[in-house]
């Protein structure tokens, strides 16, 4: 046992470091009334009806986000493994670049290009939600490019579409009843990630749609006007990553080390 | 299929190539419409003056106190959060693989620190508040055991309250690259060193260190990188009056306070140029780091 002290000692510091803010925040959460524990600053939280109307709008954009990012790398993937295999490290550096762009930067490149004449499409509602959307796609992209790749890997994808093709069917149906079913595991693993980055993303959110819109901006809001709303909020989004990152699990995925989303 | 005249052939081979081609085409026109032509953009417009001239002015400008105060506090925020975190996160890789723990204290370290490296931002931020805020719960405790953190100068909406948060992302993900490079360590090196009669200090200097230590340099650039683009957290917690690039470009971005929105785009140029370098040196050593995983 002495032998593994200093093993035991790194593991409980580490420990406690994560622990200790989020036991904190719990317990912070439940002294919005002076003098004894209570539920008020969650009750508080879910009365305001923006809570609800942000939250619901972020998960409409993660939704949204994931579906077009398959939309738009299942077929250019699936055409690189098959025929273009030379084109592949040119698409895989592609999949990186949002790595080396910080959001702030990315933001405030698309206000320069997309903001301004000649485009000017931030004056329509529609065309500052199509940006924001493809602000949260190139943001998600290497996460969702890694998972797609990972999923056609590990596939047999020329014998199956050599198989359905022989069976008289088009691509349509190859897209949608035979690879997608069968990477669809390795794509969900993915789509969590975007959907934790897109829920938690303030960045974008914030330059493009102004504050209380979105779920962080709203967040970040509310966090300097009150005191124990934040904490509840704290807590409900964190149990919200955990459940996240349980399904993960038990998705037989390890989370590796990755530096993009919500910072 | 290859049944007809030798020319039909080769015309049907060249049409499907460029069919197939053509594919690929919505995802590089994305690619250069949100992230080039954005990014490009910034690049361009930061060589050239208002009048739309070329010049290197806007770098110039940049010799400027608040500036080179935001770059100075992004830089050195980076490095000690990538230091400390870093330090931290090895040692914990190390108890969980070298060390010898149960094999379910591994796990659960591991999945901590998927959710940890992943709990950063505006929720992150409001936890510290909660905890060593002016009213969080330890700072309170410490006051009550007579230890006024905030009389005796710390702030947690400062440069050292930055750091102990930052530290929180920082070291799990430290934990997430380091843990495979010291599975590799194999039984078998350790085994030799003792047969040619190393000891542990020499065993760890001369063979496990130099083994691991691309995987510890690419470790420290990434938690570098990462820490170096963050921008929620911070204004989260600071409201954004921290002086970091990334906060000056996004006040920039809520109105004009450089009143010179070229010196911006330079900013912002250079935050590329750094992150590139980072990125780069993070691949090129980890392939590096890869090179003794292979069993």
């Amino acid at each position: 046992m002495l032998r593994r002290f200093w093993p035991w000692l790194w593991v409980s510091l580490g420990v406690l470091y994560f622990f200790l803010p989020i036991y904190a925040t719990f317990v912070f959460s439940l002294k919005a009334k002076k003098g004894i524990f209570s539920l008020l600053a969650y009750d508080k939280v879910f009365a305001d009806p923006r809570f609800g109307s942000s939250f619901v709008f972020s998960t409409q954009m993660a939704l949204l986000t994931i579906f077009c990012c398959m939309l738009l790398l299942i077929p250019t993937l699936t055409v690189l493994h098959l025929f273009l295999r030379r084109l592949r490290p040119v698409v895989e550096f592609v999949a990186l670049v949002p790595f080396v762009i910080p959001s702030v930067v990315l933001v405030f490149g698309y206000l320069r290009v997309f903001a301004r004449p000649p485009l000017s499409i931030t004056n329509s509602t529609l065309g500052t939600y199509g940006l924001l959307l493809a602000g949260y796609m190139v943001l998600s992209m290497p996460y969702m490019y890694r998972s797609i790749d990972a999923g056609l890997r590990a596939i047999d994808l020329r014998t199956l579409v050599e198989a359905s093709q022989s069976l008289g069917a088009g691509w349509l149906t190859i897209f949608v009843r035979v690879i997608f079913p069968n990477i669809r595991v390795a794509v969900l693993n993915g789509s969590f990630v975007t959907f934790a980055i897109v829920i938690g993303e303030l960045t974008m959110a914030r330059f493009l749609l102004g504050n209380a819109v979105a779920f962080a901006p709203y967040l970040a809001e509310i966090g300097r006007a009150r005191a124990y709303e934040p904490a509840a909020i704290t807590v409900l989004s964190l149990l919200m990553t955990w459940g996240i990152v349980m399904i993960l699990q038990l998705l037989g995925r390890n989370t590796s080390a990755t530096i993009a989303g919500p910072r | 299929m290859a049944n007809g005249a030798a020319q039909t052939w080769w015309r049907q081979i060249e049409w499907r190539k460029v069919g197939v081609s053509l594919t690929v085409v919505p995802f590089l026109l994305f690619a250069v419409l949100f992230m080039i032509l954005p990014a490009g953009s910034l690049l361009i417009e930061s060589f050239r003056n208002a009048q739309g001239q070329w010049t290197l002015a806007n770098f110039a400008d940049m010799n400027d106190p608040m500036i080179i105060e935001a770059y100075s506090m992004s830089l050195r925020i980076s490095f000690t959060t990538a230091i400390i975190g870093a330090i931290i996160g090895l040692l914990v890789a190390y108890a969980v693989t070298v060390g010898g723990l149960p094999r379910g204290i591994r796990t659960a370290i591991l999945t901590f620190s998927g959710v940890a490296s992943n709990f950063a931002g505006v929720p992150l931020a409001f936890a510290f508040v909660a905890t060593l805020g002016r009213t969080g719960i330890i700072t309170v405790l410490l006051a009550q055991l007579g230890i006024n953190l905030y009389k005796n100068g710390f702030s947690l909406y400062s440069y050292i309250g930055l750091v102990i948060v930052y530290v929180y992302f920082q070291f799990p993900l430290m934990v997430l690259v380091m843990t495979p490079a010291l599975d590799g360590l194999r039984r078998e090196w350790r085994e030799a060193s003792a047969i040619l009669g190393a000891n542990t200090a020499q065993y760890w200097r001369h063979v496990a260190l130099p083994i691991l230590m691309p995987a510890i340099l690419a470790g420290m650039v990434l938690l570098f990188g990462n820490a170096f683009g963050a921008f929620a957290t911070a204004y989260a917690l600071t409201g954004g009056t921290l002086t970091m690039v990334t906060n000056v470009i996004a006040q920039e971005m809520s109105g004009d306070v450089l009143h010179n929105e070229a010196l911006a785009y330079a900013l912002a140029t250079g935050m590329i140029v750094i992150m590139t370098i980072t990125i780069g040196t993070y691949t090129v050593l980890q392939r590096r780091a890869e090179r003794w995983l292979r069993a």
